[in-house]
């Protein structure tokens, strides 16, 4: 990618969700709004630029923007539209700085489109980045604050015109909280700017390239389906992740645990994995696959679920009796992996201390026969 | 009971006699442009021979494709006023913002955003705007258009803002068709939206339908109940149908497969019904159709229907067959009703896949002289093709290498006369009105979808009392309290939210009671 970067097409919003909503990894929110959000802005002339990580210099400030609520609300009581422009405004305000760009939280879901929302208002360019790499439900789960990003100030804002400053957070943690309970009686609809980031920072802590790499995949998918070839086996290849179980729904159990919406799918083998069970731990994304009884793919590495006739990414709360899908394990970025990282979004972060993390490496072994 | 199922299509007009669990008749007679006239017939000729007399008829079942042809073809669809009560929320997307530039403007594109709405927990996001909404409704006025679909933000939490402002426009534009979106959807308010503006498109429309249903079984003599059924199968009444054309849409290929699975005694299947026109294609479960997990496009529009998993092809029995230098063509274009005068056998000059099979002497249909011209290879290639392009949209539907039979049905089931894919191949007795028989076995639901506070009433008393509202809303929809089963439970905690919301849905079957 040149210095520049590239423009986003009207063509392109389609794969992009596509592939945002695969990197989702069952969570993260339905990217249709977003993407119909999006296409309005382009239709009316907004400009969207996404450009690299060495596109600007250290000193730039840089912006990470998110919605922040509850899926289901999210498709039902959609945003005004400025909510996230708002946020980003209120945090350059009361930093008394100007963003460069803005970045996304999390590329999974609709949050991969926020972003380019809120850059689109504000004529900002939108760098291709994250901080997960994937979706993660807490607002302290990316590489920026694991690497130290500071908390404040941070803004959120609201469809009427409110906005809460952040002035002064201990930790990310309590980002998290606050961030949250504001949300919920914002009607858990809202858009979180957060404090802003020197480029140099973003450049040694963001996901890189994961715009494209949703496009990517998303074009992918897309074309496979227009040639009849399997999905599924494209998706391995152009992501570079292994097929770990395909199977049919069994059964599905959702039960509240300290506050979590958490629950369990069954499958039952088929082709391949004929004779063999998986269990796959949900909460909102999906957390750790297990087949017979092994754990084989687990939290910070992607598990993504794809209906098996379509390639089309299920996510946790569509899972249903009788759906045949294929799972797939994809590699996180080495960053979401290391010791520090690990301790906000491995196996122990989400409630299982007997996981010590397995990091899935090459894609196993094709079945024999 | 003595009920009769209608089926009608876009090329053929389909009925039959059931006598409890047994099929007493099926003809089949062309639709009419006025739609009318070939039920008239079709009832006409199923009572001559089934041997039953007008007044023994229980209770009549239409399934019709009539609405979502309406929509697709965008025919015949009145010109609506959508409003949305929201603001200043969902101001990103107007209504309508993703649908077909073709369809916005048969109805007139007409939208607004005022404010109203509610938060997941009740609270308000707005407070109506009475002042706001008249003067959309002297807009509405003066664009001369008097049908409504009004759409608040979490109606199904609360309908209060939809039932006020419904209120208001009434008022202001005295005798207005007015939808409300809290009546026919879920949460989504998108899809919830597009399905009320349809629906509200479709009234006046579905008063003439269903004033010549009604009209075509008097004049038959008919004293019984009649029906209309719904996507998922299931039956609701006229008169309510006629408040709600869109529940009909994808019944069609709901009914045929329940037909396929009642004839054939077969409950997990691949499903082949065979028209004029198209052939549509989907699998069973259990004896019901499989439900597609993504959303589904009515005309180019998303809804949030529950809709069974069929996919079309251009496949049917008054398909086009054109030779060209690449091969033999098989539709996608038609003849469609007026196969009877344009086929070949028929004395037509069209030559279409049912002249080429009676042509190689698979089935006896028309004039076989007036196909005698047609070679061996031209026979042969058409033959192929068409087994190719079954082959194909079975093996799409197939999700397991478990050898599923395959369930033919349909008029246009005469072009199949040997396995497809190499599976086992089930043509029932019937097979031509498998689509009738489906809206004759149809039952009656009623469903809730709502959120509940689990810390305040627990999970259990939350689940019983979403059942009970289930039981009641199948009842008043006419289900026979004792036959009522619980179909379907499913609860999702939303997450994020205070008080363990959840959101619970529950649907509830049962026989149709008749007194």
């Amino acid at each position: 990618m040149s210095s520049k970067g590239y423009l986003l097409k009207e063509s392109d919003l389609h794969p992009l969700s596509l592939g945002a909503a695969l990197l989702g990894t069952g969570g993260g929110g339905n990217p249709y709004i977003g993407m119909l959000r999006t296409r309005e802005l382009i239709r009316s002339g907004h400009e969207i630029r996404v450009i690299g990580l060495d596109s600007l210099p250290d000193d730039a400030f840089v912006g990470e923007v998110g919605g922040i609520g509850a899926p289901v609300v999210g498709i039902e009581k959609f945003e005004e539209g400025h909510e996230c422009y708002h946020a980003v405004r209120a945090v350059e305000e009361a930093a008394g700085v100007r963003m460069s760009a803005l970045i996304s939280a999390e590329i999974g879901g609709s949050n991969s489109l926020e972003p380019i929302i809120a850059a689109a208002y504000a004529g900002l360019p939108v760098i291709d980045g994250d901080g997960m790499g994937r979706a993660f439900p807490e607002v302290q789960m990316t590489t920026f604050f694991i690497y130290g990003a500071p908390t404040a100030p941070g803004a959120i804002a609201d469809e009427k015109g409110n906005v809460v400053v952040f002035r002064k957070v201990v930790d990310m943690f309590w980002l998290e909280r606050f961030a949250r309970d504001a949300a919920v009686a914002m009607g858990a609809t809202a858009g979180l700017a957060s404090a802003p980031m020197t480029m140099e920072f973003v450049r040694r802590t963001a996901v890189p390239g994961t715009v494209s790499e949703a496009l990517r995949i998303g074009h992918t998918v897309l074309d496979a389906r227009r040639d009849r070839r399997n999905v599924v086996e494209a998706v391995l290849k152009v992501t570079g992740g292994g097929l770990y179980f395909t199977g049919k729904i069994t059964d599905v159990r959702r039960e509240l645990t300290g506050g979590f919406a958490r629950g369990h799918a069954i499958l039952s083998g088929i082709d391949d994995f004929a004779g063999s069970e998986a269990r796959i731990a949900i909460q909102n994304e999906n957390l750790v696959l297990w087949v017979d009884g092994e754990p084989k793919v687990m939290v910070p590495d992607l598990i993504v679920n794809l209906d098996l006739d379509t390639g089309e990414p299920i996510t946790t709360e569509v899972l249903r009796y009788g759906q045949r899908v294929a799972v797939l394990g994809l590699p996180v970025h080495p960053l979401m992996k290391t010791e520090k990282a690990l301790a906000v979004v491995g196996p122990k972060a989400f409630g299982y201390p007997e996981l010590a993390f397995v990091p899935i490496a090459a894609p196993p072994a094709p079945a024999q026969g | 009971m003595i009920r009769i199922g209608i089926d009608v299509g876009g090329t053929n007009t389909d009925a039959v006699v059931m006598d409890g669990a047994r099929v007493l008749a099926g003809v089949k007679a062309a639709t009419t442009a006025d739609v009318m006239t070939g039920v008239v017939n079709a009832l006409a000729d199923v009572l001559k021979a089934s041997g039953k007399a007008a007044a023994d008829i229980d209770v009549v079942m239409i399934g019709t494709t009539h609405f979502t042809n309406a929509v697709v073809q965008r025919r015949d669809l009145a010109r609506t006023a959508a409003v949305r009560l929201g603001l200043p929320a969902t101001a990103s997307l107007p209504p309508m913002v993703d649908w077909p530039e073709d369809l916005r403007d048969a109805i007139g594109n007409l939208s607004y955003l005022a404010h109203g709405g509610n938060e997941f927990d009740g609270r308000k996001i707005s407070p109506l705007d009475e002042a706001e909404l008249n003067a959309i409704a002297d807009d509405i006025k003066a664009e001369g258009v008097n049908t409504i679909a009004i759409t608040s933000v979490f109606s199904p939490v609360s309908d209060e803002c939809e039932k006020q402002a419904a209120a208001i426009f009434e008022k202001a534009i005295p005798g207005a068709h007015i939808t409300l979106s809290s009546e026919i959807g879920r949460i989504g308010l998108l899809e919830r939206e597009n399905a009320a503006i349809m629906n509200a498109c479709l009234r006046d429309l579905s008063r003439e339908v269903i004033e010549a249903f009604r009209g075509a079984i008097a004049s038959a003599g008919i004293r019984g109940k009649f029906f209309l059924t719904q996507n998922d199968g299931t039956l609701m009444e006229a008169a309510f149908a006629e408040k709600f054309p869109v529940l009909t849409f994808a019944s069609g290929p709901t009914n045929s497969m329940r037909g396929a699975a009642f004839l054939s005694g077969v409950k997990d299947a691949i499903v082949v019904d065979i028209g004029g026109t198209t052939s549509d294609v989907g699998s069973l479960q259990k004896g019901f159709p499989r439900q597609a997990t993504v959303a589904v496009e009515v005309g180019g529009v998303r809804t949030n229907f529950r809709m069974p998993d069929v996919f079309s092809i251009g496949l049917g029995g008054g398909s086009h067959v054109i030779e060209t230098d690449k091969g033999v063509k098989v539709g996608p274009t038609s003849v469609g009703y007026r196969i009877i005068t344009e086929a070949l056998i028929f004395g037509g000059n069209t030559l279409t896949t049912s002249d080429v099979v009676v042509a190689a002497g698979k089935y006896d249909l028309g004039d076989r002289a007036k196909v005698a011209h047609l070679s061996p290879e031209l026979i042969a290639a058409t033959e192929a093709r068409i087994a190719a392009m079954l082959e194909d949209c079975v093996e799409r539907s197939r999700l397991s290498p478990d050898p599923l039979p395959v369930i033919v049905v349909g008029g246009g089931s005469i072009l199949v006369d040997k396995p497809i894919a190499g599976l086992e191949l089930i043509k029932p007795d019937h097979f031509a009105v498998a689509n009738a028989v489906g809206a004759a076995i149809a039952q009656v639901s009623g469903e809730v979808d709502r959120v509940y506070a689990l810390a305040e009433i627990g999970r259990d008393a939350a689940l019983a009392d979403a059942k009970a509202q289930a039981v009641e809303a199948a009842v008043s929809a006419g289900a026979a309290r004792d036959s009522i089963e619980i179909v379907d439970v499913e609860d999702v905690p939303l997450a994020y939210l205070p008080g363990n919301a959840t959101r619970v849905r529950v649907k509830a079957v049962g026989e149709l009671h008749v007194v």
